[in-house]
């Protein structure tokens, strides 16, 4: 993506409202179209047969649509360094709760 | 009087709930994990019960919505309040069509006997009622924040028409935003878990 609209990741604001470059339409549409492609892949590859690797394409497809959510509609690519740091500890948080309790569920 | 505002601060909160409601979900979605591991054929046979076409129709519904927002969030940002007003409310319009889609489908589960306890659903074996129930749950308490993240984008609407969420101050809009955008990244999940299990 073009860098100038990415004026905040040297750190974070923590003054007021104002300054906060908007995100512009062109990539809010990217996004988007993104978004509507891999949800067709995602129905698309339900008609092949790949057993178990079904889940993981269904669980990878949704990883990366949520990415796309997260980094510019919520616009965490353009946080400071506070809130990205919050938020990838959250996630790796709940990959390890639902990492562990599967390694309990499977070698039952 | 000088009135004290801390932008950064609001939105930090905003994300500590999100995660709250991140920890929520997941523990269900670990709930899910669990039986669909214990259950393989019984949740791929339920599965195909579920209608492709609504699911597929409320994740166009859902993915335009979250557009919608954004765009709103940029609007406001460049000044354009009237163009940021009526995209909340496109977003918001969104959400009802996400929940009448939601009503026909239910209703059609309900009338065929399947719901939480019918005597249909009773006599299913225990992997495909663990199936019904779980989608019951997640769907019904995916579709109360679809009602709640409405409620609050129309409230943030009102704010606008106030004068309250303005181009210089609009953190309650970006929050309310980012709630919204929560509810379709659960939804992202739900979609290929519950109508595309193979």
């Amino acid at each position: 993506m073009t860098g100038h609209d990415v004026n905040y990741d040297t750190g974070p604001d923590m003054g007021h409202d104002t300054g906060h470059h908007a995100v512009p339409l062109r990539i809010n549409l990217l996004v988007w179209a993104a978004l509507m492609a891999l949800t067709a892949i995602t129905v698309g590859v339900t008609s092949f047969d790949f057993g178990f690797l079904n889940v993981v394409v269904a669980l990878t497809v949704a990883t990366t649509k949520a990415g796309l959510v997260i980094l510019w509609f919520m616009h965490l690519r353009y946080e400071g360094r506070v809130i990205r740091l919050m938020v990838f500890t959250a996630f790796v948080i709940l990959a390890i709760a639902i990492g562990f309790t599967f390694f309990d569920v499977a070698y039952r | 009087m000088h009135e004290h505002r801390d932008y950064e601060g609001a939105k930090i909160g905003m994300w500590l709930f999100l995660f709250t409601e991140v920890l929520l979900f997941g523990g269900l979605f670990l709930l899910y994990a669990v039986y669909l591991h214990r259950y393989p054929a019984e949740f791929h046979a339920a599965g195909k019960d579920l209608s492709r076409i609504f699911g597929t129709a409320n994740t166009i519904v859902l993915i335009t919505s979250s557009l919608f927002m954004a765009l709103a969030i940029s609007a406001l940002q460049r000044g354009k309040v009237l163009l940021s007003q009526r995209l909340v409310l496109l977003t918001v319009a969104l959400a009802g069509v996400f929940l009448v889609n939601k009503f026909f489908e239910w209703s059609a589960k309900i009338s065929h006997g399947i719901y939480p306890d019918s005597p249909a659903l009773l006599k299913l074996p225990p992997g495909e009622m663990v199936f019904f129930n779980l989608y019951y749950l997640m769907t019904g308490l995916h579709g109360i924040h679809v009602i709640i993240g409405g409620a609050v984008l129309l409230y943030g609407w009102h704010l606008m028409r106030a004068g309250r969420v303005t181009p210089e101050h609009f953190v309650f809009l970006e929050n309310g935003g980012l709630y919204w955008h929560l509810v379709d990244l659960v939804w992202i999940y739900l979609f290929p878990l519950f109508y595309l299990v193979v």
